[in-house]
């Protein structure tokens, strides 16, 4: 085993298996202080340690500057989650989903996709096959002028039979709603139609993961919406891993979890119902958390007691009533003891 | 009276198959000091609607009067015009070039024949009113940040002296303090200079905390143009045009739906936390 693998396995506490077959280590995890591995599993992603720097050249051609835009990540993905990474522009998310996609290599640390080294040459394909990526605009990502032709180009690419092509193209577009669209020029379409004709093509080349960098943000409300739905049917109805990186705050509250990036680490990690009931600690990074979240927040800094972290309207009206009917309680039993 | 819309239509490619009606019958008030939300869905002809007020675009029929003047009539000075009527596009900073920022802020009042000190002084006051400080005159303007290169494509419309500013989705693709930023900005802005603002936008919740007005457009018509309470108590109605209220009137709604004695005019988050608040007692809380 290699000097680096060696260390950082050794930091984690963690024992490989060499899988001779696909020339990759699989990372079966033991927890902290246990003894043995009670339940092992394999993660989707695992960024151990990762840092990458930018470098501005000057006119001839040396370093100027040195941009460390991810600073020690450890993140891990397991199979299925519906991750969402938050952190205003330039915290290095961006530059985080581009390692998972091996569009990016680490300066140092390392990124493993579905058991696989993001670093290593010959993975690349396969990297990119397992995790596909979406970006902010779509007019950058679709190439074709009919609908189905842009989604059958991935799977193209990856050499599969015409026929089986057909199949993947049909069922990607069904499962994103673009089916009777197929015929039609990606031009004529919305922005939140031709992101999703940008996930179908994602889709068409059978990923286990997809990335999506800011994908609503050029969107209006409807195509937002359009596409959220969209990620989460891909997530509940066909098991792929999402990692959604946002500014929409209510594009996060149905997450497995939340990470949240700042300077190039991950500063805050956890359910939304944890990191949201944060609300100074999210202020103070310039980041916003749900209006009713806020609202409530809003009534318990003027006493209301009602709890921390309310996601949705029915929580805030459920704690509101409950909080009511509490109070109506004492205050009669008050009264009766007079 | 800045500008009056008075009955304009707009047509694409009028007599080809791909004939697209964008604007129907527009007729508005556009006076001085005002800050105007312009909403609708994608494609509802808003965009159209903006280009028709500097003269970009010109109306199939119909007439825009600055100040009771046609703005289409042989005689009258469209480039003035412009000036006058600053148009601030989607994604600005992709129209940055010049070498550094000041050169790319002073292109605007060069371009009206002013004297290289004048623009140099106005180039120099709206970089300062955008909160962009000397240190950044002589940078590249590719070597910004994406809120910096908005602030300084801004400055550059600023720096032409508009007594209308319009800005299409100033906030898109913007962090949340990007979007605080941009928008207090140009409040302020509003206050300082006595400018009319019109913001083209999709954020319900930027439009509600901002504007006096709210002009909608749906299917190339205008069909709201009222103040925002008035607008937003239409919610419904803007859902089927593919827009919403701002989250919280959605909240109160809900609220009030559950049985809570709240009112749902409420479009901002201050204004709801003091309505439950206010009932209190009612409530129990």
């Amino acid at each position: 085993m290699p000097g680096s693998l060696s260390s950082f396995y050794g930091h984690l506490k963690t024992q490989s298996i060499y899988c001779e077959m696909y020339d990759c280590f699989y990372l079966p995890v033991c927890r902290e202080g246990e003894k043995t591995a009670r339940k092992v599993f394999f993660y989707m992603i695992s960024i151990q340690k990762l840092i990458h720097d930018y470098f501005r050249q000057d006119e001839d051609g040396n370093v100027a500057e040195k941009v460390r835009a991810v600073d020690g990540v450890d993140l891990e993905v397991h199979a299925g989650e519906f991750i969402v990474i938050l952190g205003h522009n330039g915290c290095g998310k961006s530059t985080l989903a581009k390692h998972i996609n091996a569009l990016l290599y680490p300066t140092e640390g390392e990124v493993w996709v579905d058991g696989m080294n993001t670093a290593k040459e010959e993975n690349i394909w396969d990297v990119r096959q397992k995790a596909g990526m979406i970006f902010q605009n779509p007019d950058n990502q679709i190439i074709a002028q009919v609908v189905e032709e842009d989604v059958g180009f991935g799977p193209e690419n990856m050499g599969i039979p015409t026929e089986k092509i057909w199949e993947r193209v049909e069922e990607s577009l069904k499962t994103v709603g673009m089916y009777e669209f197929r015929k039609k020029s990606p031009g004529r379409l919305s922005g939140g139609q031709k992101q999703r004709v940008c996930i179908a093509g994602v889709m068409a080349m059978h990923p286990k993961c997809i990335i999506m960098d800011e994908p609503t943000a050029m969107l209006d409300p409807s195509g937002r919406r359009e596409v959220v739905a969209a990620a989460r049917d891909l997530n509940k109805k066909e098991g792929i891993t999402i990692i959604l990186i946002t500014h929409y705050m209510e594009e996060a509250i149905d997450a497995d979890r939340v990470f949240v990036m700042d300077h190039g680490k991950v500063v805050m990690q956890g359910t939304p119902r944890e990191i949201f009931s944060r609300v100074e600690d999210m202020q103070e990074l310039h980041l916003d958390v749900p209006q009713v979240t806020l609202l409530a927040h809003e009534l318990r800094k003027n006493g209301v007691r009602i709890p921390a972290g309310i996601l949705t309207k029915e929580e805030l009206a459920d704690a509101l009533i409950k909080r009511g009917a509490e109070q109506k309680g004492r205050d009669r039993n008050v009264v009766t003891h007079h | 009276m800045s500008l009056t819309i008075e009955d304009i239509s707009f047509t694409y490619e009028t007599g080809t198959a791909m004939q697209v009606t964008a604007l129907d019958h527009i007729s508005a008030e556009i006076p001085d000091n005002q800050f105007i939300g312009l909403i609708g869905h994608t494609g509802s002809g808003k965009s159209t609607l903006v280009q028709m007020l500097n003269g970009l675009l010109k109306p199939t029929s119909g007439r825009i009067l600055y100040k009771g003047a046609d703005i289409h009539a042989d005689n009258f000075d469209r480039k003035n015009l412009r000036a006058k009527v600053g148009l601030v596009f989607q994604y600005p900073e992709h129209q940055l070039f010049e070498a550094d920022v000041i050169s790319d802020v002073m292109f605007g009042p060069k371009n009206l024949g002013l004297s290289q000190e004048e623009c140099q002084r106005r180039a120099h006051a709206a970089l300062r009113s955008v909160g962009m400080d000397k240190k950044f005159y002589e940078k590249s303007p590719f070597d910004l940040s994406g809120g910096e290169k908005r602030r300084v494509a801004i400055a550059g419309v600023l720096a032409m002296h508009p007594e209308i500013l319009i800005l299409d989705e100033p906030t898109a693709g913007l962090d949340p303090r990007g979007r605080d930023e941009i928008l207090g900005l140009i409040s302020e802005m509003k206050n300082r200079m006595n400018m009319t603002i019109i913001l083209v936008s999709h954020s319900m919740d930027d439009v509600a905390e901002y504007v006096d007005r709210i002009m909608v457009m749906n299917r190339s018509h205008l069909v709201y143009d009222d103040t925002p309470a008035r607008v937003f108590t239409h919610y419904r109605e803007l859902e089927e045009m593919g827009l919403s209220a701002p989250q919280v009137t959605y909240i109160m709604q809900y609220l009030k739906e559950q049985g809570l004695p709240v009112s749902t005019e409420i479009f901002t988050l201050e204004e709801a936390a003091a309505e439950i608040l206010a009932h209190r007692r009612e409530l129990h809380v």
